[in-house]
Order: structure tokens, then C-alpha cells, then sequence
């Protein structure tokens, strides 16, 4: 049997790894094996070699094959050679084919857990102005002017602490 | 703190007592976190990770938990201490491979550990002793806090912790226990429960050995998905999973206690008697015997002490740490299958035999068979 990754040498590590009952098999000389870290289980993970063997294909699914982060330059086909990204805008960059990714790999695609405090803050302020603006509208069309004006004080003064 | 007092003083994980510890020899747990706008380490030019790297560095060295702790530029390790970091399970291989422009930095206790331009910008890390994963976390949750009011974090409103590869995006979490369960492998159940746990999201690896190769008959049980539970999920589905490993092996012992006694003091014995007078002995030979006598002495068949013992030599048998003190500059596989030998030696020697009456009753216990 061939090396999965350099498709020369025999294959004498054999992995099988089975994720919510999906079996994954990856055949791999020793010189792969030693070179993608296959015996580090601490920082090794099945699902990066996968990523160097095809599943990184479907990124291309979403967007243009020339498409280059603007931030760091990073391209498609740069992620097809190492399974990883640029930079933490590449995930805006390539939303779309990551997405699907993203939906093998996870248990799914919004994170639930903490974040940082200030952010959360940030986030809550942008939730309240939207909610103010939807009063605001219907206090316009009411001609209800009083709670209008009232409504607008209020988010400017959000969207200034917003700012700062 | 130098490098010397983290050679002289194996971490916590190592000497200290946590629950489960018999068989969950250690917890970890690790946050990827990376800073907003900038090149992940691996696609960034040398000059740009020198630049994070002096941006994070000082931060990271004054987190509380850090007062008093050692700081290295890997450049400024040698090979050997490099290897002598990975072997304590301080730093990552990946991490030891890289140099200028990546550092490390380790608590006083060692319990929390810092690797700046690894994969990603920082990778956080706790390692406590026996079954903790909950404290583990704590511990890296009070170093993120210090650190989130203080670096640009990358973070996505809907992806959440951005990270260089995606496997790791949302939590950025991996939580882990290192497991031994020498009495699965023995009654030949491993597979199952491997298989088992993998259905269900978690992956279990060997330890030491490659590809599926358990050496010493430790693994690893971590969470695989990242991204769409929170961390107090990942952790409570990876603890409830690890208690029932533990109870399958708890199984898996007092099973072979009562039919196969016989069969279990005959491998103890040959694990003693082979470690106390050994002249060569070569990793996995050693790695699979000491993981024998760690289940003779959590049987009782050894004194309290032997574990201790044993717990280091699965540390001190490995390669960098045979060749530190040595004045040759490298040795060869021989000279060190030597040198593991005499170390062993000397430690099991110490060791009084199995005491066998502490195994027997239970033997005949359940009056169907009786080994002599």
C-alpha cells in the first residue's frame, strides 16, 4: 500500500480514527508520519492530515480560485498546501468556502462559548441600539415626536461610548 | 526561575496527588488565541513574528499566576533543553522545532505554561495532576482574562476564537486526560472503548509509540470539535466519559483479580524481575514494563512509595533526560538502552518483591477457580 501523502514509499503507519461513527483511514510511510507529527498525539489531530489531503478542496466551493485576503495576501491555493490560514480576516475572506469546512469538522457553526468582556460589552451596546432604532421608527410613524426624540438621545449617546 | 530549577523540580502533575490519580495520571487543558489583523506565526515573515512576539512577551510575563516563573526565546535553548521541555510536557513538538522568534513561558509551580508563535500567536496551557480539568480550565481562564484587556484579540462574533487552522476555531480548546488502563489492554477491551469514545465526538490516542501503537499503556482522551458548544460543554461531556473509562478499567481489574490472578502477579513479576537486573533495556520495553508495576503498586502489592518511583522513571527513561548530566555529547541508541537500564535498576532494586498475599483472596474469592 502507498503513502497517502507522498504517494511513493509503502505505507507502514496505518490510523484509523472514528469521529460520531464516521471511520477515517490514512495510510502513511514513516518519513510522513514522522513529518506530520503522527507520533505527538499531544499535538497532533487526524483531522489536519485530512485537511492536507483533499478536504481542503472545499474551500474552493465558495468564492472565486483567485480570491486573496487583503489583510496578509493569503491565497486559496496557500490553504490547499498547508491547512492553515493567513490571517484572522482569511476567516471573512473565505467565509463561504470555510463554511462548509467548517461543518464537517464541528459540532456546529456558532460559537456559544465565552468571549472577551470588553467584547461582550461592545456586543450588547450594538443589540440595544438596534432594538432602540426599531422603537424609534415606530414612534416615528406613530408621530409619537416626544419618544422619538428621546429614543434618538439615547442611541447617539450608546453609539458615542460605542466609538470611544 | 532558571532552567535548571524546572530540570531539578518535575511539575506538580508529576509529584502531586488529584482525584482519580491512579489511573487519570494527568489533566490538560490549552487555549489557542491569536491577535486580530495580523499574520498567523506560520504564514508570517521572520521580522513581523518578532514583532508579535515582543508585543505578547511582557504581557504574558506579567500574569499573576506568572511572578516568578521562566521566560525563554527558543533560540537561546540548546536542542537537549528544548527536548527536556517537550519530554515534561511543557512545550509542544511543533514548538520545539521553531526558534528566533518564538519563547516560552512557564510558571514557577509549572503548572501553567505559555508557547508565543507556535501555531498560533499564543497557545495557553494547564497541567494538574489525577482527574482535574475543571481547576485546569480556571487556571487558564484567569490567565485569558488578564490577557484579553490587554492584546487584540482575534475574535469573530459567530466563529468565535479565530485560530490558524480550523480545527481549532471557536473555543480554541483542548481539553485532555492522560489515562492508563494497562487492564483494558490486558483483557484485550481497548478497542471497544476506543471505538466507543470515538463515537461520540472525543478521540483516545496513544500516548508514547506512533500511530496506533500504545506504549507504557497510556493515552489520551481529548475533545475533537471546537466550535459550537461552550467550554463548560466540552468539559463536562470529556469528564463524564472519563469516569466511565475509569470504571471500565476499574472493571477490567478487579475481573482480572478474581479469574486470571495468576496471569497478572506472573506479568508483575517479570516486570520486576526484568527492571531489577536489566543491563540494556530500550524505550518500549521499558515504557511497557513500568506500566506493569505502576498496576502492581496501585494493587497494593507494592508499597506507597513505588508509585512516585515509577511515575518518574516513565519520565526520566526517555531520551533528553538520559542525556542530561552526560558529558558525551550524543549518545548512541546502545549507550542509552545501557544508561535506562542502570537507572531502572537502581530504582526497582529499592522495591521490595510483589507482596502476593495482597493479590490472593481476591483470587480465590469467588471459589470457581483457583490459581496456585
Amino acid at each position: 500500500m502507498r503513502c497517502d501523502v507522498c504517494q511513493k514509499n509503502d505505507a507502514t503507519v496505518y490510523l484509523t480514527q472514528i469521529v460520531e461513527g464516521k471511520m477515517q483511514k490514512v495510510n502513511l510511510c514513516e518519513h510522513c508520519a514522522k513529518e506530520k507529527g503522527v507520533s505527538d498525539p499531544t499535538g497532533f489531530a487526524m483531522a489536519d492530515l485530512l485537511l492536507g489531503l483533499g478536504a481542503t478542496q472545499q474551500i474552493e466551493h465558495g468564492g472565486q480560485p483567485a480570491q486573496k485576503c487583503p489583510v496578509c495576501g493569503f491565497t486559496q491555493i496557500d490553504f490547499k498546501k498547508t491547512g492553515r490560514l493567513g490571517c484572522s480576516a482569511c476567516y471573512d475572506t473565505f467565509a463561504d468556502g470555510l463554511a462548509n469546512l467548517l461543518k464537517g469538522m464541528h459540532k456546529g457553526l456558532k460559537h456559544t462559548g465565552k468571549m472577551p468582556a470588553h467584547l461582550s460589552r461592545r456586543y450588547a451596546m450594538a443589540d440595544r441600539v438596534k432594538s432602540l432604532e426599531t422603537d424609534l421608527q415606530k414612534a416615528v410613524k406613530n408621530e409619537n415626536y416626544e419618544d422619538a426624540a428621546r429614543l434618538r438621545d439615547e442611541i447617539q449617546k450608546i453609539e458615542h461610548e460605542l466609538q470611544a | 526561575m532558571t532552567f535548571d530549577d524546572i530540570v531539578a523540580h518535575p511539575g506538580q502533575w508529576l509529584r502531586g496527588d488529584g482525584p482519580h490519580d491512579k489511573i487519570v495520571v494527568s489533566s490538560r487543558i490549552r487555549f489557542a488565541r491569536n491577535l486580530k489583523d495580523r499574520p498567523f506565526p506560520g504564514w508570517a515573515k521572520k521580522a513581523e513574528r518578532l514583532k508579535i512576539l515582543g508585543e505578547i512577551q511582557d504581557h504574558v510575563a506579567a500574569i499573576p499566576a506568572m511572578d516568578d516563573g521562566y521566560t525563554a526565546p527558543l533560540q537561546d535553548l540548546t536542542a537537549l533543553q528544548k527536548q527536556i521541555l517537550v519530554e515534561r510536557h511543557l512545550v509542544s513538538r511543533e514548538h520545539a522545532s521553531k526558534s528566533a522568534g518564538s519563547a516560552v513561558v512557564i510558571s514557577h509551580d509549572q503548572q501553567l505554561s505559555m508557547m508565543i508563535n507556535e501555531e498560533d500567536h499564543l497557545r495557553m496551557q494547564s497541567l494538574l495532576p489525577g482527574l482535574q480539568l475543571r481547576e485546569a480550565y480556571k487556571i487558564n481562564n484567569e490567565a485569558d482574562l488578564f490577557l484579553e484587556d490587554r492584546v487584540p484579540y482575534a475574535f469573530h462574533p459567530d466563529l468565535g476564537y479565530l485560530t490558524a487552522c480550523p480545527t481549532n476555531v471557536g473555543t480554541g480548546l483542548r481539553a485532555s486526560a492522560m489515562v492508563h488502563l494497562p487492564a483494558l489492554v490486558l483483557a484485550e477491551q481497548i478497542n471497544q472503548i476506543v471505538n466507543s469514545v470515538g463515537k461520540i465526538g472525543l478521540a483516545v490516542r496513544g500516548l508514547y509509540g506512533e500511530g496506533t501503537e500504545a506504549l507504557g499503556n497510556l493515552f489520551q482522551v481529548s475533545n475533537q470539535t471546537t466550535l459550537g458548544e461552550t467550554e463548560e460543554e466540552i468539559i463536562d461531556r470529556l469528564v463524564k466519559v472519563i469516569e466511565q473509562v475509569i470504571e471500565h478499567e476499574q472493571n477490567a481489574r478487579q475481573t482480572l483479580l478474581e479469574r486470571r490472578a495468576n496471569m497478572l502477579l506472573d506479568q508483575i513479576g517479570r516486570a520486576y524481575g526484568v527492571l531489577g537486573h536489566a543491563r540494556a533495556i530500550a524505550s518500549k520495553e521499558a515504557l511497557n514494563l513500568l506500566s506493569v508495576m505502576k498496576l502492581g503498586a496501585d494493587l497494593g502489592l507494592f508499597p506507597e512509595s513505588t508509585q512516585l518511583a515509577v511515575d518518574e522513571l516513565f519520565m526520566t527513561t526517555q531520551p533528553a533526560h538520559l542525556q542530561l548530566g552526560e558529558k558525551k555529547e550524543k549518545l548512541s541508541p546502545e549507550e542509552r538502552d545501557t544508561l535506562r537500564a542502570d537507572l531502572v535498576r537502581a530504582k526497582v532494586k529499592k522495591i521490595p518483591e510483589p507482596d502476593i498475599a495482597k493479590v490472593k483472596p481476591a483470587a480465590n474469592g469467588n471459589g470457581k477457580k483457583k490459581d496456585k
